[in-house]
């Protein structure tokens, strides 16, 4: 059922959530701190395990698949929200920051790929479920 | 009649914003088929056409929430708001797969960790030259330049202003098209043709967005290698940007 996989990904929204909230307060701060990045790496372990176990229907799975799909409708509607007006005056700071990360983040893959990348062991699979590409 | 329309749209406030999305999402894949042939992925304008639609919103009302302070709007704001964001955004883990990012090995996990700190790192010094001093904005707009989600989570969880937060979406953005748009041309110069370094390019760009279109453009077989790293990313920045991250910086500062 549908709701299986809704629920599964509002179990561990909601544990993520409380793991943040206790990291939180430990922290000393107001609020929820890493609750979506532990949610995330949970609902990867919990997907993972019940995928392999064969545990996991194909709509439960698309419960969990139209969250992911609506992932970029909502970023458009946070983007909407957003005080655009006021970040204008520090404008160049976000264009120049961004372009910058860039360029220096290109500078590193071969670094960090190295010279055997060519010969890497992993073999192209053309059969690779690309999924849904947001 | 225009009194109708009002109460209709106000009063389903939710139901109004997913109108609105999808209207602004269908223009946007629009432009990017037709006026960019693809070459600027769809979402990517999309979010663009939002923050113009918020810049707007903010002019005509003079609030600091976007278009969601327009009434007739007010939807967009609880559609954007932090409840169903980070929920979408947790969704977007399923799909990768464990035993993929274990292929990657030492190199694609390291990627990571050096991306997001890295990302993080850049945005900061920029932050500094631009003039802020207190911790809080500094770690939100090097958290932005990870990429736009863990701008505004990071943003949220350390209580920056809307102003800086909106800084690091668009530093973030930036990011995001220029990924997007310039991995076909950088990829022969970076060795950007196989699986490996396909994963050291999805875990040092992280942008889910950007990288899965970027490579697409490039070579579509190095896409869900690319994209299996870059979906550990935003939940790696989310983890380490409020709390690790914050605290080296708020040390510094």
């Amino acid at each position: 059922m549908v709701i299986y996989g809704v629920a599964i990904l509002a179990g561990c929204y909601l544990f993520g959530m409380f793991c943040g909230e206790l990291i939180g307060a430990l922290m000393g701060i107001d609020s929820n701190v890493g609750g979506v990045g532990i949610a995330m790496l949970l609902l990867i372990l919990v997907v993972d395990k019940l995928q392999k176990n064969g545990k996991i229907s194909k709509p439960a799975e698309s419960g969990l698949a139209f969250w992911n799909a609506m992932y970029i409708p909502i970023v458009i509607a946070m983007a909407s929200s957003q005080n655009v007006l006021g970040a204008l005056t520090g404008g160049p700071l976000a264009i120049i920051a961004g372009i910058a990360v860039v360029l220096i983040s290109w500078l590193c893959v071969p670094l960090l790929s190295g010279k055997n990348a060519k010969e890497s062991a992993i073999e192209f699979n053309k059969n690779h479920p690309a999924g849904e590409v947001n | 009649m225009w009194e109708a329309i009002k109460t209709a749209l106000e009063s389903n406030g939710l139901i109004t914003g997913f109108v609105i999305v999808g209207i602004t999402m269908y223009v946007a894949y629009l432009i990017s088929n037709k006026l960019t042939k693809g070459l600027i992925h769809g979402s990517a304008i999309a979010i663009v056409l939002g923050l113009v639609l918020a810049y707007f919103g903010g002019v005509y009302s003079g609030g600091t929430k976007g278009l969601a302070d327009i009434s007739l709007f007010a939807g967009i704001g609880f559609l954007g708001g932090s409840m169903f964001r980070d929920f979408a955004i947790v969704a977007t883990s399923f799909g990768a797969n464990f035993d993929e990012i274990k292929k990657a090995g030492i190199r694609g996990v390291s990627s990571l960790f050096i991306g997001v700190a890295l990302s993080f790192v850049v945005g900061a010094i920029f932050a500094l030259i631009f003039g802020y001093t207190d911790a809080v904005s500094i770690a939100t707009i090097g958290a932005g330049t990870v990429t736009y989600i863990v701008g505004p989570v990071t943003g949220a969880a350390l209580n920056a202003s809307s102003e800086v937060i909106a800084i690091s979406i668009a530093a973030g953005l930036v990011k995001s098209v220029l990924v997007m748009v310039g991995t076909p041309f950088i990829a022969k110069f970076i060795g950007l043709n196989n699986p490996l370094s396909a994963m050291v390019y999805g875990g040092l760009m992280g942008t889910t967005s950007g990288v899965t279109g970027g490579l697409a453009a490039t070579d579509v077989r190095l896409v869900p290698y690319g994209a299996v790293t870059a979906t550990f990313y935003t939940g790696l920045g989310c983890l380490l940007c409020p709390t690790l991250l914050f605290i080296l910086t708020d040390m510094i500062w």
